[in-house]
């Protein structure tokens, strides 16, 4: 939403105040810290004026003392506007609106989820209603099952619409509407059923009261002052969401968004939102694994019952002493083998921390590191690194996509790879059309209704190339479907309609792709504010080249605010790569003929990216394993030794997102002694000699490591501030100033409280008491409540203005320059024309934004919406093979058989079939390759 | 001299003057209904647990001495899965009884409370719980309550009306 930087003059309640231009008086009041309540405007779904709660009186000018109600998201802010807020008839006249909305609201308080950081409550309160006059009945809803995602409890209605405005207007949903007439309103499906929307988690925040809950957290109710929090990244996928991660009784109990300007705003994914349920699995490990054996420490109760029970269970309290024993014994015999082996191998992976990857790289020396990314996916982030860092030209935000007018996505199916970038671009074909109703017909950008009816769902230009039908189709002006290497003839097609001097054009210039490229480029030329999206899901450097090609060509044709945004694999994909190491092929050929004898794995299940015959070889040819993890997986089976790790809610450290962002993530549930974050346990093994001394103690020792050591990655240090920048007495509290229960929690076993645990690695304490809320740096804004705000809605008072930047900055550091001195060249190397072969289809990757991420597939929740694996194939390949929709066939690519069941894709590209990656049930393939696919003979 | 006098004077009255101290325990004194100790969680008169583990009584707590955790039956009905009241903090002030909004939490005059090991002090569930509806009888949360739970369905509560037919034309109300 870009605002002008004029400032304007108001008056509330006869004082001046200096406003932005082109707010309305809502957005101004929250701006300047006045409680308005409000419920049907939402800052990012802006004002329709159904709700009539923000009324205010507007005075005509200095003279006139009767003045008139408006609805304050729904009057301009504009010079000299006098209005007042706290007017009697004003006050009246919002406390009758409130009693209204009330009239039907049960009497659910105490059992329902929202109570305590329910919007309802407190506007109710702010309006002043507090007793029920209405003698009358109340009106009943049946709710529906919404899936294992949401609760439906449709009593509690207040209809304010903001749920479908969010559900169909600006996510894009289909299967969620608004039914039947005045006061009987229903919001909900047309029938029981799972919400199809990967973003039906934001209804739990969207909704001003508790229609809308979160079930996973229902099984286990807590309220939000209760919960001890800490600012966090998701580890989802590679855009980096702020979070806000909450603990209860020593177990992660849900998720919810955290606002950064630049990043994810206001909402984020299912998968995001319901998928850290990992750290609570049954899978997790608990205790260090030498031999297969656990060493449990003594004097627990874990030994009898890990024999009987497959899992591992949570040792019981044990001696710190006892615990502090098995972690040297373990430590100890992984130093053993380190110090007596010949050359060491270190396995990092892309979904652990900067810190982790680089405490591994110098265990094991530079020379030895490997990112753990197989060689095409090494070369591919390695690329995409080269692009960001020193490209042709910037990478944009999540922020900037939506403000994109012309975009071209190359071969990304984002909802599935990068979910919230899907609901980036939906907003982003908005922007155009809305320029010129705001131009021509001076419709102001918060005046969501006139907008819509004036630009009757045209949307901007979006052009999409993928193999198969995406979720963006649907606002897509056109839709090619191409294979991966005609995806990059055709961006390099664009690029020479764009740049005709500079580049050569494809080999044969009558190629049909030259006609569709020249109304891209035509559309991308005519653009303010282009932008190229490509990633590396298909596997295809040609396309990422390709990609660059077309954002050199818009430089070079004087596009300024010309963006890429390319998606990496995983959370951490572009921080690995930063540190340079070798990939997860070349590190088998050093354990193969290289003579290395040991290796060591960090968070990285091997099984996911070698296929079953490497991954034997791998451990059969080593003499020693250490493994690091979380969780019980087949690499922990075959490991020697077997060290429990953090996940990102014990843990903290940093990821870099796919534009290069660095931000840091804080632990949230003090971990065990013994489970500890990976960079600690190889700091416990790279102290040399006799053994005592470490090579990093805490966070801040390891940062400033890295800093040192690595150039490239110096910025990190400033992503948040270290424990040593805050003084004890300011450290930011976890817990809410109103936390209960703390002389009973543990009174079961003890009742002598013990002290609340010291952290030595963050600016965040285990305690309620520190940092003035005001006084909190956005980087570690653990929780988001004002006084008389105890709902999300608090954000306002957190940020410089409404929809804008946190207070001092958004958190986050960006780790590659600006634009001006990036290289300007065109990368060669077009692939040929792709020849179908009508036996052999290449088998490309197709994702699933629920299952195809292995760590929020152990999610209770997110596993009930997994699908199960199938091969995806073209019409005419079903009509040759004579197989019908859901009958099994024989698919066998690069030597791996299986026997999965069709699915018949209208719309896939001719020559191709797509194999579902990453599903929980689907080996490691390798993909792009060509398969082979037989009917099943009857046996 | 003659205040001296007075003073002894009194003192001699006083000594045949009803005793005010109590034998306690040989004598109990009497305690009003409403007087406030020992905390229970009592039910509801269908003898269901009234508490639905809203968490107020711990929020209002001054000493933090009340601990539970929220859970839902099959029948769809909200309950503790622990409660547990440290005794050796408690000041019976009487606030979560005030914060209850289902009558659970109540006090009672009893508040002979002893124990040799403070541990004895933590009371659980199981030894809040009494049988009755204490000092508040007849109110039962669900009835008023817009959730449906099992033997009570949407719009079976008091207050309340059917169900609306969404898919009606008419409102038959």
């Amino acid at each position: 939403m870009p605002l002008e930087g004029r400032v304007t003059t108001i008056y509330i309640d006869n004082l001046p105040y200096g406003v932005k231009d082109g707010q309305n008086l809502l957005q101004a009041s929250l701006t300047l810290g006045f409680n308005l309540p409000y419920f049907c405007w939402h800052p990012a779904l802006h004002s329709v004026g159904a709700c009539r709660q923000c009324a205010v009186k507007v005075f005509k000018d200095e003279s006139d003392t009767r003045g008139r109600l408006a609805m304050g998201c729904m009057t301009p802010a504009t010079e000299g506007t006098r209005l007042s807020i706290e007017d009697p008839e004003a006050k009246a006249f919002r406390a009758g609106v409130i009693e209204w909305l009330m009239l039907n609201h049960p009497h659910d308080c105490p059992i329902c989820d929202e109570g305590g950081e329910c919007h309802l409550q407190d506007m109710t309160v702010m309006s002043g209603h507090n007793y029920r006059r209405s003698r009358f009945r109340k009106r009943t809803h049946l709710n529906q099952n919404l899936g294992p995602f949401l609760n439906h409890e449709m009593n509690r209605c207040i209809q304010c619409y903001r749920c479908v405005r969010f559900y169909r207007d600006y996510s894009g949903g289909r299967d969620f509407n608004v039914f039947a007439s005045h006061d009987s309103v229903y919001f909900g499906r047309y029938e029981d059923g799972a919400l199809e929307s990967p973003f039906s988690g934001n209804l739990v925040e969207v909704c001003p009261t508790g229609v809308f809950t979160d079930k996973p957290f229902k099984e286990h109710p807590t309220r939000k002052w209760d919960l001890q929090t800490a600012p966090s990244v998701c580890t989802g996928c590679s855009l980096g969401c702020n979070i806000i991660v909450a603990e209860r009784y020593g177990e992660v109990r849900r998720v919810l968004n955290r606002y950064n300007a630049d990043v994810n705003r206001y909402f984020l994914c299912d998968r995001g939102r319901y998928g850290f349920d990992f750290v609570n699995s049954q899978r997790r490990l608990r205790l260090p694994l030498v031999d297969g054996r656990e060493l449990v420490p003594e004097g627990s109760a874990t030994q009898a019952l890990s024999a009987t029970e497959g899992g591992s269970p949570r040792p019981a309290p044990a001696s710190s002493e006892a615990k502090g024993a098995v972690v040297r014994r373990a430590v100890a015999r992984a130093r053993d083998i380190l110090h007596g082996s010949r050359r060491a191998i270190g396995i990092g992976s892309p979904r652990a921390s900067v810190e982790s990857n680089y405490a591994l790289r110098s265990l094991v020396g530079p020379d030895n590191f490997c990112d753990g990314m197989t060689s095409g996916e090494h070369r591919l982030v390695g690329m995409m690194k080269d692009i960001v860092a020193s490209g042709p030209v910037r990478s944009l935000s999540l922020a900037e996509v939506e403000r994109a007018d012309v975009v071209l996505v190359l071969g990304e199916d984002v909802v599935n790879t990068a979910p919230l970038l899907d609901l980036a671009l939906r907003q982003a074909v908005r922007t155009r059309p809305e320029a010129v109703a705001e131009q021509l017909l001076r419709i102001p950008l918060w005046d969501d209704r006139a907008k819509r009816e004036a630009t009757q769902g045209k949307q901007g230009p979006l052009f999409v190339a993928t193999p198969y039908p995406v979720s963006i189709d649907d606002i897509a002006v056109k839709s090619y479907r191409l294979s991966p290497d005609d995806i990059a003839r055709l961006a390099q097609a664009v690029a020479y309609a764009i740049d005709p001097e500079g580049i050569a054009p494809l080999v044969g210039a009558a190629d049909p792709l030259h006609v569709v490229a020249e109304t891209i480029g035509g559309s991308l030329g005519l653009a303010a504010r282009p932008l190229v999206i490509a990633g590396a899901s298909l596997g295809s450097e040609a396309i990422l080249r390709a990609a660059a090609n077309v954002a050199t060509a818009l430089a070079k044709a004087g596009k300024k605010d010309a963006g890429l945004f390319l998606v990496a694999p995983e959370a951490n994909s572009m921080g690995s790569a930063l540190l340079g190491g070798m990939s997860l092929d070349e590190a088998l050929e050093a354990v193969r003929t290289g003579g290395a004898d040991t290796v060591v794995v960090v968070e990285n299940d091997l099984t996911s990216r070698l296929k079953e015959a490497s991954f034997r070889a791998l451990f059969d040819s080593t003499k020693h394993s250490i493994v690091l993890d979380f969780f019980r997986n087949r690499t922990t089976e075959l490991a020697e030794i077997v060290l429990p790790v953090a996940t990102f809610a014990e843990s903290s450290g940093t990821f870099v997102n796919n534009e290069g962002r660095a931000q840091r993530f804080f632990e949230v549930v003090n971990p065990d002694e013994i489970v500890s974050a990976s960079w600690k346990w190889l700091g416990l093994l790279s102290g040399r000699g006799t053994g005592e001394e470490i090579a990093w103690d805490t966070l801040d020792d390891i940062i400033a490591r890295i800093s040192e050591d690595l150039p490239a990655l110096a910025a990190i240090g400033s992503a948040a501030p270290g424990a040593r920048d805050v003084p004890q007495v300011h450290r930011v509290p976890r817990d809410s100033h109103r936390v209960s229960g703390r002389t009973a929690n543990v009174a079961s076993l003890t009742v002598h409280e013990p002290p609340p645990p010291r952290d030595l690695d963050t600016p965040l304490s285990y305690s309620m008491e520190g940092s003035p809320r005001g006084r909190i740096p956005s980087s570690l804004i653990a929780r988001i409540w004002a006084p008389r705000w105890n709902s999300v809605q608090a954000l306002t008072r957190f940020q410089e203005e409404v929809g804008g930047p946190l207070k001092g900055g958004d958190p986050g550091a960006l780790l590659f320059g600006p634009a001006s001195d990036r290289t300007r060249a065109y990368f060669d190397g077009v692939p040929e024309a792709f020849a179908p072969d009508p036996r052999r289809p290449l088998a490309v990757a197709i994702r699933h934004v629920f299952g195809s991420e292995p760590l929020s597939a152990l999610s209770r929740s997110v596993s009930e919406r997994i699908p199960s694996r199938y091969v995806g194939i073209t019409p005419d390949a079903a009509r040759s093979l004579a197989v019908a929709d859901g009958e099994r066939v024989e698919v066998t690519v690069r030597d791996l058989r299986m026997e999965l069941p069709v699915r018949i894709m209208a719309g896939l590209a001719e020559g191709l079939c797509a194999l579902p990656e990453g599903l929980p049930d689907m080996p490691y393939v390798g993909l792009p390759a060509p398969a082979g696919i037989l009917k099943r003979t009857a046996p | 001299m003659f205040s001296i006098l007075r003073s002894i004077w009194g003192v001699l009255l006083h000594t045949f003057a009803k005793r005010e101290t109590v034998l306690y325990p040989e004598e109990l004194p009497y305690l009003p209904p409403r007087a406030r100790a020992r905390i229970v969680l009592t039910r509801d008169p269908d003898g269901q647990e009234r508490c639905v583990a809203c968490n107020l009584c711990a929020a209002a707590c001054p000493v933090d001495c009340i601990s539970l955790q929220a859970a839902e039956d099959e029948a769809g009905r909200r309950y503790p899965s622990f409660f547990r009241i440290n005794f050796s903090r408690c000041i019976a002030c009487g606030f979560c009884e005030e914060a209850c909004p289902t009558y659970a939490i109540q006090l009672t005059p009893d508040f002979e409370l002893s124990e040799r090991k403070r541990k004895d002090l933590v009371y659980e569930k199981e030894d809040l719980l009494i049988d009755g509806t204490g000092k508040y009888h007849g109110y039962n949360f669900y009835r008023q309550s817009g959730l449906a739970i099992r033997g009570k369905g949407k719009g079976e509560g008091d207050q309340e009306n059917p169900p609306v037919d969404i898919r009606a034309l008419h409102d038959p109300r």
